[in-house]
C-alpha cells in the first residue's frame, strides 16, 4: 500500500484561458525520480495548458480572477495565471 | 566628472529601463580580475558602513581599480550619479556539486520607489553554463514582490543564465528577479556583488546628446515601421514571459520611469498613458 506518489506541475499561462501559451513552469516529483530546481530548463514542457491535459496531467487548481485592488490597477506583481496539475505514479514493485 | 564619452547613451538607458539590467562582457581586464580573485582567496575584501560615499571605499585595492575604470565610472554615474553611496557588498559563492539552485527572488525587501538602486554583479572568473552563474529574468524589476515570494517560479521564458568570461559586469535594477543557479562542477563559483544607492536625483545623468528633438513625438500606434531602435521602440518590446494583459502594464511602468529619468512628462509609448490622461474639462 501507499506506493502512489504525486507529481505536481504548475504552468503559468499567458491569459486566464487553459489553452493559452505557457510562460513559466515548475515541477516537483514525489517519486524522487527527478529533481527540478530554479533555472534548470529553457524549454517549457508543454506549449499550452491544454497540451498538459492531453498528456494525462489532471488539473488540480485554476487561478481565481480577482479585480485589481483600488489604486493598484496599474501595478504588476505575481504571475496571474498559474494552473496546477498532478499526475499519480505507482512506485510499487 | 567623467568624460561624456564614457557615459551610457540613451539607447542603453532605455534598455535598462525596459529590461532592468545592462550587461558588459569582458569589461574588466585580466590583471584586475586575477588580483580580485587573490583578494577573495585571502578574504581581504573589506566593505564599509552603509551610506559611505563610494569614492571612500576599497582604497588601494584591486576592486578600487575595477571601479575606477572609465567605463565602470561611466555606467555608475549614468545610473546613480557621480558618487553614489555604498550600501553593502557580498562575495556570492555557489558551492561545488550543489543539490539545487537558490530560489528566484528580488534582493532586499519590497521597494516601491521610482528612484532605484543598482547592484553591480562582477564575475572575476569564467562562468560556464554548468557552473551556476546568476539566473536573471529581464523585465521583472517593476513587479511588486517581496524577496523570495517568487521562489515558486522555477523557469520562465526569456530567463538568462549568465554564461560569461572573466571580467563581465552586470548592472541590475534593484527589483530584478534573479538567483544563483545550481553549480554542477567541482569548483567554487564566485561573484562579487555591490549595491549602490543614488545620492543625487536621477535626472538625465547619462549622455543625452543623442536624444533628437522629435524622439518623443507621438507615432502611429500600429505600424510595422516602428522597429527603429529608438527609445519608444526599445520601451515597447515585450519580454517572452510577459502575460498578454500585464505585459501592457509593464510598458506603462517603463513610460513612468522614463518620464522620471528625463523630466519629459509627455513622453509616451503607443499612446498607453496619453489616452488615459486625455480628460477634457
Ligand atoms: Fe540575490
Amino acid at each position: 500500500m501507499a506506493t502512489i506518489r504525486q507529481q505536481v506541475l504548475t504552468l503559468y499561462l499567458a491569459t486566464s484561458a487553459l489553452d493559452s501559451r505557457v510562460l513559466g513552469w515548475s515541477m516537483y516529483d514525489g517519486t524522487g525520480d527527478q529533481a527540478h530546481t530554479t533555472g534548470d530548463s529553457d524549454t517549457p514542457p508543454y506549449e499550452t495548458g491544454l497540451d498538459a491535459l492531453r498528456d494525462g496531467w489532471r488539473l488540480l487548481q485554476l487561478p481565481v480572477l480577482i479585480p485589481p485592488y483600488p489604486g493598484e490597477e496599474y501595478s504588476t506583481s505575481f504571475m496571474k495565471y498559474g494552473f496546477v496539475f498532478e499526475k499519480l505514479e505507482d512506485t510499487g514493485a | 566628472m567623467i568624460d561624456k564619452q564614457h557615459l551610457l547613451n540613451s539607447q542603453q538607458m532605455a534598455e535598462f529601463v525596459a529590461r532592468g539590467f545592462l550587461r558588459f562582457d569582458e569589461l574588466v581586464p585580466a590583471e584586475i580580475n586575477e588580483a580580485v580573485m587573490r583578494d577573495i582567496d585571502r578574504q581581504a575584501i573589506k566593505g564599509a558602513p552603509a551610506g559611505t560615499p563610494l569614492s571612500q571605499c576599497y582604497a588601494g585595492t584591486a576592486l578600487r581599480h575595477m571601479l575606477d575604470l572609465p567605463a565602470v565610472q561611466g555606467l555608475i554615474q549614468s545610473l546613480v550619479g557621480e558618487d553614489p553611496l555604498f550600501d553593502h557588498d557580498a562575495i556570492h559563492v555557489r558551492e561545488p556539486n550543489e543539490g539545487k539552485a537558490q530560489g528566484l527572488h528580488a534582493d532586499s525587501i519590497i521597494d516601491l520607489r521610482t528612484h532605484f538602486d543598482i547592484q553591480l554583479m562582477y564575475f572575476p572568473h569564467d562562468v560556464p553554463l554548468e557552473m551556476g552563474g546568476t539566473l536573471l529574468l529581464p523585465g521583472s524589476h517593476f513587479r511588486r514582490v517581496n524577496e523570495m515570494d517568487v521562489a515558486a517560479y522555477q523557469n520562465m521564458r526569456g530567463q538568462i543564465a549568465m554564461v560569461c568570461k572573466a571580467g563581465t559586469l552586470l548592472a541590475l535594477h534593484h527589483g530584478i528577479w534573479h538567483c544563483g543557479r545550481q553549480n554542477k562542477t567541482d569548483r567554487r563559483r564566485y561573484m562579487f556583488k555591490l549595491r549602490l544607492n543614488p545620492a543625487v536625483r536621477q535626472l538625465r545623468l547619462w549622455n543625452t546628446q543623442d536624444l533628437e528633438p522629435d524622439y518623443q513625438s507621438q507615432r502611429e500606434i500600429y505600424t510595422r515601421n516602428a522597429r527603429d531602435g529608438g527609445v519608444q521602440d526599445i520601451l515597447s518590446r515585450r519580454e517572452p514571459w510577459f502575460e498578454a494583459a500585464s505585459g501592457r502594464l509593464e510598458i506603462v511602468n517603463r513610460i513612468k520611469l522614463w518620464r522620471f529619468l528625463t523630466g519629459d512628462n509627455e513622453f509616451d509609448v503607443h499612446y498607453w498613458l496619453g489616452r488615459l490622461e486625455n480628460k477634457p474639462a
